[in-house]
């Protein structure tokens, strides 16, 4: 029946994701660097911030079943490319790249600001960011909702589009409940990874939409002074990063292997993992 | 004739036998030629496949596999029965014809058969006929009674095919009998008749219908003659249009399946024939996503499969219980054809071919995904059914769609930016060398501007970095050292060999990893490649062009142990028994079997057994490359079933030749609960083990003294 009705339902929706480029965690060696306030940059390899290609996948499917369009947009500078163009390789319909001088040293309300300005530019019924960048604090995606004054729903790991203009949208609850929510369109909702399956992307799918232009939208573009975005409005500041010293939680097991299985199983039934 | 009429003479309801079997001929051939003409509409909207070039060569294999029966006696019961039967075929082909033409010519003898060749060929025949009728009689027994488990059909792929079987052989059966029954009536009548009687074989089939017949009436024997005559058109035809709704196509098709069968295995087959790998970007779609995106002669495969289930009988993925078995692929596919290219009606089609059922799809994601491209269905094929281009095939049409699981995305993301599936950093990719300790006892050149060297060793992702894998490396490294050779890594600038990631259908990225790699390797200037990875082996062999030849280790120890640059200390552990496991890549991809087992052979001391399944049998240890990230559905581990194996035939320590199969077999052992039982090693790490090293205090030497050490004993006689 819910089939049925997704496939009835003809929205043409307008979608718009918020990417980032993060460095990879999975394949790189984080380290700090010298002067200790960031990490070593130099080998990085970067890409798309997990969830956010959720995000995506996600927008690509709702559209698939309802018709519409998927922008995605970062705010970065040329390097960042390479997600919008992974992203339309999945299958994005445009890719949008906001970009100035003006709003690096961006803190998150930075960010909320500069993507809210572009979000006014256009016709958005739905805009979705990750669950929080991987280098990041999960802030753009409420602050976005409340500056466009939006309805905002977080953590999402379902979408079901309605009749009406609504959403019917799930989160998982601690302890693995899950609760039910419908919300009016436009709004922001912010998605958690294993909403679904991303479909891969490799290198031909980037090359056969390298020719497509990528419109750029720079501060006057969009309006925005000097003083809203950037160092200078950013209220939040980094002033240290450091890797953590190990805390005197982790116990190093060091008997043969029977005795660990036997000691493992001990501590866990003892911290109440095992019923 | 005064006994009974000939079969053209005989006049029923008006129509004269001649006209009678003039029109069954006519239909016959008629019916036949649209039947196959139907058949042919897909392959003609088939893809391009490049199968005309070396007549003679192909003509050769079809002397060997067609005629020959080459695979045939791998199974020795079923091969033996085969062989009699297309024997029996091949000399009934031309009586079958001359009969045919009887019904309507009683006279005509066949062109070079009218002299004394004549009554000999009769009596071939005979013996013929009557062999394929008791081939049929124990195949339709064993059908019924013995059931080999390779003819049942799981119930996810439908019904069982034995009623079909039987059906078929029962035809053939009759067939036997219609022919001889008409021998023996006309003999027996001429016998009656005092004519010149014809010579029938002694104790074959028409020989002892004879022997029953001769006291028969005449009138009787005429009808017998005229209706064994009737049934033997009859059958003769009916079989004729009814084979290409099944499995006995492959009587037409399999001398066409082998002359245009694939002459170079270990290639794989190109994304799309006659396009250069520079303008592949403009084509708009990789692999096969409907069954026009196969090849033509892909789809004569499918025709040609005769369901004997042998390649699934030897399938690692189909004996572990993942969701493959290579002959539903065949069968699966046929039947979609037959289907969606009904011999009347519609030619209906487009759906995509793996995806759910509903929609029409016949393969499953997990089935394309299962196969190890070990390359044991290939072996087994009497027919030289190719699967592994069309497993790649399906699989580059899933990456093209995005369709990849999770678990090999990540490896493939890392591949891609950072040349390995694990992620690791490039810079590291020669830590395995630069540890001191081992550079003090042999030191590896990394290769670059300033250090050349004569001989690459590719080292290759698995072993550069993870931790167990190193000491192949090292024990590479050390080989090379006492053999004298001047070698080298490429170290940062190698990348993964790409092997399996062609294999997984992602070619774009292959291409991208095989041009950088060809590139270091040609900067690098040497003049010869060694790798211990019998995947890395086959990717610069075969996949690869304009690099230098390419060696696996194993066969620069067999060559260095026979001019006696290797000796070996005896092995210490004299309750150790030996057996080797063939490695895919090195045995049956490129027929490397006897230069491993001549090594161990040549460790004095070792006791050596074989497994039941070895050489080109071997059983594939669980796949090497992204097979590692793929979470395959099975019901146990190939590795698994391989240890045992191993235990079986009574060895305690298996040697291989490959990481990925160290990688396997280490954790089959630990899974199997076999340790302390089982152990594996290297064929390099055991070569490294017990190589004789005539310096006393090698460890402390210097790689310079090293090799004057090797250069002293080499030049020792003996």
């Amino acid at each position: 029946m819910k089939l049925e009705l997704r496939n009835s339902v003809e929205v043409n929706v307008e979608i718009l994701v918020c990417v980032r480029r993060v460095p990879d965690t999975s394949e790189n060696e984080i380290e700090l660097n010298s002067a200790g306030n960031d990490i070593e940059r130099d080998e990085l390899v970067y890409s798309i911030n997990e969830a956010d290609n959720y995000a995506v996948e996600e927008a690509l499917q709702i559209v698939a079943r309802v018709g519409g369009n998927v922008t995605v947009a970062t705010v970065g500078g040329e390097d960042d490319e390479e997600v919008l163009r992974r992203e339309m390789a999945m299958g994005a319909n445009h890719g949008v790249m906001i970009s100035d001088e003006a709003f690096s040293g961006s803190d998150g309300k930075g960010i909320a600001t500069i993507l809210k300005a572009f979000v006014q530019k256009g016709h958005y019924d739905l805009i979705l960011t990750g669950v929080q960048a991987e280098d990041g604090g999960a802030q753009v995606g409420g602050m976005l909702a409340a500056l466009l004054d939006y309805p905002f729903a977080s953590l999402v790991n379902s979408i079901e589009v309605l009749e009406g203009k609504k959403l019917k949208v799930s989160r998982e609850i601690a302890g693995g409940n899950k609760e039910m929510n419908e919300i009016d369109l436009p709004c922001v909702l912010s998605i958690q990874t294993g909403i679904n399956e991303p479909r891969y992307v490799g290198m031909r799918g980037i090359r056969q939409v390298a020719a497509i232009p990528i419109p750029t939208f720079s501060a006057s573009d969009l309006g925005l002074g000097a003083n809203a975005v950037g160092e200078t409005a950013a209220k939040v500041k980094r002033v240290d990063y450091f890797t953590p010293s190990l805390g005197k939680g982790a116990e190093i097991l060091r008997g043969s292997r029977e005795e660990n299985i036997d000691k493992v199983l001990e501590l866990v039934a003892a911290k109440g993992g095992l019923k | 004739m005064e006994g009974i009429q000939s079969a053209a003479q005989v006049t029923s309801w008006l129509v004269t036998g001649r006209i009678l079997f003039l029109t069954i001929h006519l239909l016959g051939v008629v019916c036949f030629s649209l039947i196959v003409a139907k058949r042919l509409v897909p392959l003609v909207r088939a893809e391009r496949d490049f199968r005309f070039d070396q007549p003679w060569v192909r003509l050769g294999r079809v002397l060997k596999f067609w005629l020959g029966q080459w695979k045939h006696p791998r199974y020795k019961l079923a091969g033996t029965l085969h062989i009699f039967i297309f024997a029996g075929f091949i000399v009934l082909a031309i009586r079958a014809f001359s009969v045919l033409i009887i019904g309507v010519s009683r006279n005509f003898v066949m062109p070079g058969l009218s002299g004394r060749a004549g009554p000999i060929y009769d009596i071939i025949t005979d013996y013929a006929a009557t062999i394929v009728f008791l081939c049929m009689v124990i195949a339709v027994i064993r059908r019924l009674v013995f059931k080999p488990a390779r003819y049942a059909v799981p119930a996810r792929y439908g019904k069982a095919h034995t009623a079909d079987a039987i059906f078929l052989l029962s035809l053939i059966a009759i067939l036997m009998v219609a022919d001889s029954l008409f021998a023996a009536a006309r003999a027996a009548a001429q016998s009656q008749s005092s004519q010149s009687v014809e010579v029938l074989a002694a104790f074959s089939l028409p020989w002892v219908l004879q022997k029953a017949l001769v006291a028969t009436a005449l009138p009787i024997l005429g009808g017998l003659y005229f209706g064994a005559y009737l049934v033997h058109e009859l059958t003769f035809y009916f079989l004729l249009c009814y084979r290409p709704f099944g499995i006995q196509f492959h009587v037409e098709t399999s001398l066409f399946n082998i002359y245009f069968a694939k002459l170079d295995r270990e290639i794989l087959k190109p994304v799309r024939w006659g396009v250069s790998d520079e303008h592949l970007d403009q084509v708009k779609s990789f692999g096969v996503k409907t069954f026009e995106d196969f090849t033509w002669k892909h789809m004569l495969d499918f025709y040609s499969c005769a369901d004997c289930g042998r390649c699934s009988d030897n399938c690692p993925s189909n004996a572990v219980g993942r969701p493959l078995s290579p002959r539903f692929i065949g069968i699966k596919a046929r039947d979609y054809a037959f289907q969606h290219y009904p011999v009347l009606g519609r030619v209906n089609n487009g759906a995509a071919l793996i995806g759910s059922k509903d929609s029409g799809s016949i393969y499953s994601e997990d089935e394309i995904w299962s196969c190890t491209t070990c390359g044991a269905c290939e072996e087994e094929c009497p027919l030289l059914v190719e699967y592994i281009d069309k497993i790649v095939d399906l699989r580059r049409g899933m990456v093209d769609e995005g369709n990849v699981p999770q678990s090999l995305q990540k490896p493939l993301k890392a591949l891609e930016s950072r040349g390995n599936p694990y992620g690791k950093m490039e810079k590291k990719k020669a830590e395995w060398a630069n540890a001191k300790e081992f550079q003090q006892t042999c030191r590896v050149k990394t290769l670059d501007n300033r250090n050349g060297a004569e001989t690459l060793y590719f080292v290759d992702s698995i072993t550069s970095y993870d931790n167990r894998m190193q000491s192949i490396g090292r024990a590479t490294a050390k080989i090379l050292n006492h053999v004298g050779e001047n070698f080298g890594i490429l170290g940062a600038a190698e990348r993964d060999s790409g092997h399996e990631v062609r294999r997984f259908g992602e070619e774009t990225l292959f291409m991208a990893l095989r041009d950088h790699n060809v590139d270091a390797i040609q900067a690098s200037g040497v003049r010869r490649i060694v790798t211990a990875d019998p995947h890395a082996y086959n990717a610069l062999k075969h996949d690869y062009k304009d690099v230098p030849p390419v060696e696996h280790i194993s066969q620069v120890i067999a060559r260095e142990v026979k001019a006696g640059k290797i000796k070996f200390n005896p092995v210490e552990n004299e309750s150790s028994v030996y057996t080797y496991h063939d490695p895919c890549y090195l045995g049956r991809h490129n027929q490397i079997y006897d230069e491993p087992r001549h090594v161990l052979d040549a460790i004095p001391g070792l006791k050596r057994v074989e497994m039941s399944h070895s050489r080109d049998r071997s059983f594939c240890c669980g796949g090497g490359g992204l097979m590692l990230f793929y979470e395959p559905k099975e019901d146990q581990r190939m590795g698994v079933k391989r240890v045992k194996m191993a235990a079986e035939a009574g060895a305690n320590v298996m040697v291989t030749a490959c990481p990925f199969c160290m990688v396997n077999i280490e954790d089959a052992i630990k899974v199997a609960g076999m340790e302390g039982k089982m152990t594996a090693i290297d064929l390099a790490e055991l070569v490294d083990q017990q190589i004789a090293r005539e310096c006393p205090d090698l460890k402390e030497e210097q790689a310079t003294e090293i090799k004057e050490c090797v250069t002293a004993s080499s030049n020792r006689p003996g």
